[in-house]
């Protein structure tokens, strides 16, 4: 069992990292969205292996908890984009920098 | 009563010139200037009719021992009657030049002089704290808002200095107020439990150093001093004088009842350094001074070199240095709140504070020329003069502790003239190559200096009210250091310990 | 008449008040009369109180005393603001009012074009107050009152003309090399308090006898501190470079300053505290040979000066340079002798002087005038008077009296040597040379300007009176082989001790007092034979001579030496340090913490990615610390 958990973890971490590395090259939103949507699940996935490995429903739950905050967020995000494109007419991330200091 | 009183009429005076400028933007001064008169009234009854001495205490919050306890001695009364005096002087001498925001000015202004009558009152460090802060910001404002071409800078670095040195005194507080809490069991911030408090030697040394970093810097001693030339250049001339003739005393006012009487041992064993920097001060002061173009700069470096002085004879511990040390205060706040007070008369008639463009003023300006000259030879101490007894008593009570210390100050007395007479050389001597024709002092100024004249002038010949004023202080002081704090009088006593006993927190 | 002696310091003090406050409205009459008048009444005054204080003589050392308030009272120090009036300060006193009103009546005349006349006099009579509460100050605080105040007063005055920028460089000069050895007179000070718990001079000198042993390092320490502030104000060796600068001021200024006052106090501190210098033969020593070296290099100097006031000034070095050989060897009285003499003819000669200048429309160099004897014959009677009392031409003038004195005691004194009567010979010689070496280029020879001013009886009578004096001073101290009883010196020995003979020297005063009365004689008739027969222009056309002539025209490159090793050191520091090096440092970290600003902003890019990546690594880390720490 705490083998299948180690792996399970394993494959929760290189999701995790596949997600971190999209979010950091990928310069359009959306796909940066995508990756964040991915290192969500990632949690998910760690989460879920965590809550089998002790036998206990507190990883489930945590699971619903990401997968109802991770569909919030993207309604959020998603209207974002759709003003970011609205107004700014682009969807890169690096041209919008009105956040510079 | 009447020590809250005094506190309180300057403050209550700003807030009626703030509001007084919605009807009439002419009408604050007014309101300053009766304030002020108020003020002065009010302490020179307290120094007639009451002798000079009175307590008030009330509590403020008991819970961690902190009361609202002044105290007037010989020391505060005179300290008092100057800020008074120079607060009323300042605002005569802003009459004409402010013009903008007049209600905030003199709200600021008097607010400040009130921060100041606080700290010169308070026998409680959190209030004293309280009113240490309530002079600085004040200030910042008057500085930063009616300053001159450099003002946010110079504003920048004065509230940084002190405020940075005032944090450092805040910690020495409360060291202090816990390590006399643990070893007695009750918490409090009242001065004259504190001075019971048993320090070691290390720990006495760091809190000691806390207190006297914000009042060297307050002083301002070297290094320490390179806010200063910059905050006195660029404040509007009321606020140079309430800078020089009244803040920089309030860090020789803290030496004087804070450091001496709470620290007494690591005092001596801190007094060697203390007066190294006091001479360095002193010469360092005046070289700078005498390398000046701007007039008000080179002014302000001067009070760097007299007020080496003060941290010289303080440190001396002999009775003889601490009472020249407290007419030194008196007399520089006079003599150079009189030279601000000139040099912004004449930078409203020429709009130059430059060395350079000055000159032969004296034909033009026999009245501005005469004071000129009788300041700067105060400022170089001449005899007859107040501050001459000042700083002669410094040294010889130096002299008699160190006379190697005291010899190296009275270099002193050759530095300071070649400045003062450098500035008597470029303002009011000399051939008047622009052809300045200004007006000379107006009756308000001529008033104003007629005042302080015949003050520096009494000081250097009849100084003897002020040393019977303060003997009390000094002589406490070197008998019993621990002993050196004013007793409260037996009625009192049980309303100041139940107000400091409170509880503890 | 005693207990008015307050007032004659008040006085000067009240007029000086009240012409600085009210002069600038009152006409010049009147202010003549105030300035004058103040002192002309301090002067009958004086001497009622001389008369009423001579009265006193029943006993022997009758002293008088007033104390006027308490001036400090301070943990065991408390000097008071009295005054003290023995036969020292008396004869100072007298002397003092008398030549300074003389000096003010012609003033009134000299001054009357003058823009700023009230304030010359409002000035000059602060100068007499000062001088006068010198003298008559009881403590050594209230003398520094004075010593100070007469430092400030030749400023003002030295300045007076302050349009000029080389008037005030020459006011300034005078008040700080006076302040150096004003400084040395306060460590002085402090000395005395710490160790005889003292500064009334009565009781300094009392303690001082009781407690310092006779030669103790402490006791010559403080008394060359002493001579250190005495020889600031008196303008001797090393501190004299200040005086021939002075001659800035206008012409009654000089006369007042190194006639009557200022300069004079040197010798007169040095008389007053008689027993510290008494206790330090080391002391006294270095008095007589300051004195004596100054008298011959100021000598040598006023022989080359082209300026009538610059020779005047040089000889006024000269001269106080003989009160202090005086005073080094023991002849106290002789000095304060020689003081009053020179007082008289000193002020005549300068007011002579002036009388020249006005008359030649401001003129000062000598060899622009010449043959002014015809022209104001009064002038030159009396200017010539004050010279030969100046170069002591025997048995008429006053200066013969008391620079014979003390050339003599220079060589008979116990503490006197050959080599300080050789120079004080020598001395006499050069000063006949350089006083006829003036008289001559300015009222003999070709007439080279006319003299435009006759003066007036303002300016006639202080230049009559003061040449009777000159010739007539001598009387009050006639030595026993001329017939006199020595009166001045048996009256001053009250408070100054008496003089010691040495034993075996006492002897041929008489073939002394000839050889010196030779040699001054000798002296005129050298520059006259010199000036007449060419010789002088011959002698000083050859390279070497000229050499030389610059040195000592320059005084000896002192004023060089100075400005190279104090005063442009010091100045050159000031400007290198205007921006004071200590606020570098404060600079510095502002400096510093606007850097680390500038390189955080550079993380604030705006790209989204950069901060996820900030977010990432921050959390590693953070993870990373949780893990392995």
């Amino acid at each position: 069992m705490t083998r299948i958990v180690g792996h399970v973890l394993i494959l929760a971490a290189v999701l995790f990292f596949l997600g971190l590395i999209g979010v950091l090259v990928r310069r359009n939103i959306v796909f940066m969205l995508l990756s964040i949507e991915i290192m969500f699940n990632a949690a998910g996935l760690a989460f879920v292996a965590a809550g089998a490995r002790w036998a206990k429903p507190d990883g489930q739950i945590m699971f619903i908890f990401i997968v109802s905050m991770a569909a919030a967020e993207v309604s959020v995000a998603l209207a974002l984009v759709l003003q970011m494109h609205h107004r700014l007419k682009i969807l890169d991330t690096d041209a919008a920098k009105s956040l510079r200091g | 009563m009447i020590l809250a009183g005094l506190i309180l009429i300057p403050a209550v005076g700003g807030l009626l010139a703030w509001f007084t400028e919605r009807f009439n933007p002419a009408r604050p001064k007014f309101a300053a200037l009766a304030a002020m008169a108020a003020e002065l009234l009010a302490a020179v009854y307290l120094a007639a009719f009451r002798s000079g001495s009175a307590r008030f205490v009330v509590p403020w919050i008991p819970r961690f021992g902190i009361t609202i306890h002044l105290y007037c001695d010989g020391l505060s009364l005179v300290l008092v009657l100057l800020t008074a005096f120079l607060g009323l002087a300042a605002v005569a001498s802003a009459w004409t030049e402010i013009n903008e925001r007049t209600g905030f000015f003199y709200f600021n202004l008097l607010l400040t002089l009130s921060g100041v009558t606080g700290v010169f009152l308070s026998l409680d460090l959190f209030l004293f704290y309280f009113f240490w802060e309530v002079m600085i910001l004040p200030m910042y404002f008057l500085i930063a808002l009616w300053g001159h071409e450099n003002r946010v800078y110079a504003s920048c670095k004065f509230f940084l200095f002190t405020q940075v040195s005032g944090l450092l005194m805040l910690v020495a507080i409360l060291a202090l107020y816990f390590l006399h809490g643990q070893n007695t069991g009750h918490y409090t911030f009242d001065y004259i439990q504190l001075l019971k408090t048993p320090l070691s030697h290390s720990a006495a040394m760091l809190i000691m150093s806390g207190f006297l970093i914000a009042f060297v810097v307050k002083l301002p001693s070297v290094p320490f001093h390179s806010w200063l030339p910059d905050a006195h250049t660029e404040a509007p001339t009321a606020g140079s004088v309430v800078l020089a003739g009244l803040l920089l005393k309030t860090g020789a006012y803290g030496i004087l009842r804070f450091v001496l009487p709470l620290f007494a041992s690591a005092v001596r064993h801190f007094a060697p350094i203390a007066m190294a920097l006091g001479v360095v001060s002193i010469l360092y002061g005046a070289l700078l001074a005498f390398g000046q173009r701007d007039l008000k700069r080179m002014i302000a470096y001067t009070s760097v070199s007299h007020m080496g002085f003060v941290l010289l004879g303080a440190f001396a511990g002999s009775r003889l240095a601490l009472y020249g040390v407290v007419m030194q205060i008196l007399c520089h706040g006079i003599s150079t709140g009189a030279l601000f007070i000139l040099v912004g008369g004449l930078r409203e008639r020429l709009h130059t504070r430059e060395l350079d463009s000055m000159g032969g003023l004296w034909s033009a300006m026999p009245r501005l020329g005469a004071s000129l000259m009788l300041f700067a030879m105060a400022s170089l101490g001449l005899p007859g003069l107040g501050n001459f007894i000042g700083e002669f008593l410094v040294l010889l009570g130096v002299f008699q502790v160190s006379p190697f210390w005291a010899v190296l100050a009275s270099l002193g007395f050759v530095t300071s003239c070649v400045y003062s007479v450098w500035i008597v050389q470029r303002t009011i001597h000399g051939p008047n190559t622009r052809g300045w024709n200004p007006p000379d002092l107006s009756g308000r100024e001529t008033v104003v200096m007629a005042a302080m004249s015949v003050l520096i002038l009494w000081l250097g010949l009849f100084p003897r009210p002020v040393f019977t004023a303060v003997s009390p202080f000094v002589e406490n002081l070197r008998q019993k250091p621990q002993s050196s704090a004013p007793a409260p009088e037996s009625g009192r006593t049980t309303g100041v310990s139940r107000a400091v006993r409170g509880r503890t927190p | 008449m005693l207990e008015l002696l307050w007032i004659i310091p008040a006085l000067p003090f009240a007029g000086s008040l009240f012409l600085a406050l009210l002069g600038r409205k009152l006409p010049r009459r009147a202010i003549a009369c105030l300035g004058a008048g103040s002192v002309g009444i301090c002067a009958l005054l004086t001497g009622l109180v001389a008369i009423s204080f001579i009265g006193h003589t029943s006993s022997h050392s009758f002293t008088y005393t007033q104390t006027l308030w308490s001036w400090l009272d301070v943990a065991g120090f408390g000097p008071s603001v009295s005054l003290h009036l023995d036969a020292l300060s008396l004869v100072m006193i007298l002397v003092i009012t008398l030549v300074s009103f003389l000096i003010h009546l012609y003033s009134t005349e000299f001054m009357i074009g003058d823009a700023d006349y009230s304030r010359f006099f409002a000035q000059m009579n602060l100068f007499v107050g000062s001088m006068l509460t010198l003298v008559l100050a009881d403590n050594f605080l209230l003398l520094y009152l004075g010593w100070e105040g007469v430092g400030l007063c030749s400023y003002l005055l030295i300045g007076f003309w302050y349009g000029e920028p080389q008037n005030g460089y020459a006011a300034r000069k005078a008040f700080i090399v006076t302040r150096v050895g004003d400084t040395a007179l306060a460590i002085a000070l402090f000395i005395i308090f710490t160790h005889l718990g003292t500064l009334r001079i009565g009781e300094v000198m009392l303690a001082a006898r009781d407690t310092w042993p006779a030669g103790s390092p402490i006791a010559t320490v403080t008394a060359l501190l002493l001579l250190a502030g005495a020889v600031g104000k008196s303008a001797q060796l090393p501190l004299q470079t200040w005086l021939p600068d002075a001659m800035a001021g206008p012409t009654p200024v000089s006369a007042l300053i190194h006639a009557a006052t200022m300069v004079t106090a040197g010798v007169y501190l040095i008389a007053r505290t008689n027993v510290l210098f008494m206790l330090s033969p080391a002391a006294l020593t270095a008095v007589a040979v300051i004195g004596a070296a100054t008298l011959v290099v100021a000598g040598f100097s006023g022989l080359v000066q082209h300026d009538i006031k610059r020779v005047l000034a040089y000889s006024t070095i000269s001269q106080i340079g003989y009160m202090f050989l005086a005073l080094g060897v023991g002849a106290w009285s002789a000095a304060i002798f020689h003081f009053m003499t020179h007082a008289f003819f000193k002020a005549l000669l300068f007011l002579g002087a002036g009388c020249v200048i006005a008359a030649t429309d401001g003129e000062h160099d000598m060899f622009k005038m010449g043959g002014l004897r015809k022209q104001m014959p009064l002038v030159f009677w009396t200017f010539l008077i004050g010279a030969c009392s100046l170069s002591a031409v025997p048995l008429i003038t006053a200066g013969f009296y008391s620079k014979d004195l003390i050339i003599w005691k220079a060589y008979c004194s116990a503490r006197g040597s050959v080599w300080l009567w050789a120079a004080a010979i020598f001395g006499s010689l050069l000063t006949s040379m350089y006083t006829f070496r003036m008289v001559l280029l300015t009222f003999f020879g070709p007439l080279r300007k006319n003299a435009t001013k006759r003066p007036g009886w303002p300016m006639s009578l202080p230049l009559v009176v003061l040449a009777v004096l000159s010739i007539a001073g001598g009387l009050v101290d006639l030595p026993k082989n001329f017939g006199g009883g020595s009166a001045l010196t048996k009256f001053l020995t009250r408070d100054l001790p008496s003089f010691v003979t040495a034993p075996g020297r006492a002897v041929h005063q008489g073939m002394f007092g000839v050889f010196a009365a030779c040699v001054s004689l000798g002296g005129i008739l050298l520059i006259e034979l010199l000036m007449r027969s060419r010789m002088y222009e011959k002698i000083s056309e050859s390279p070497r001579a000229k050499a030389l002539h610059s040195f000592w025209f320059s005084g000896w490159g002192f004023d060089r030496l100075y400005d190279l090793v104090l005063v442009s050191p010091y100045a050159m520091l000031a400007r290198i340090n205007r921006d004071d090096v200590i606020d570098y440092f404060y600079t510095g970290l502002s400096r510093l913490s606007r850097q680390g600003w500038r390189g955080l902003c550079a993380t604030e890019n705006g790209r989204v990615r950069s901060f996820v990546l900030g977010i990432a690594l921050g959390a590693a880390i953070i993870i990373g610390l949780a893990v392995f720490l």
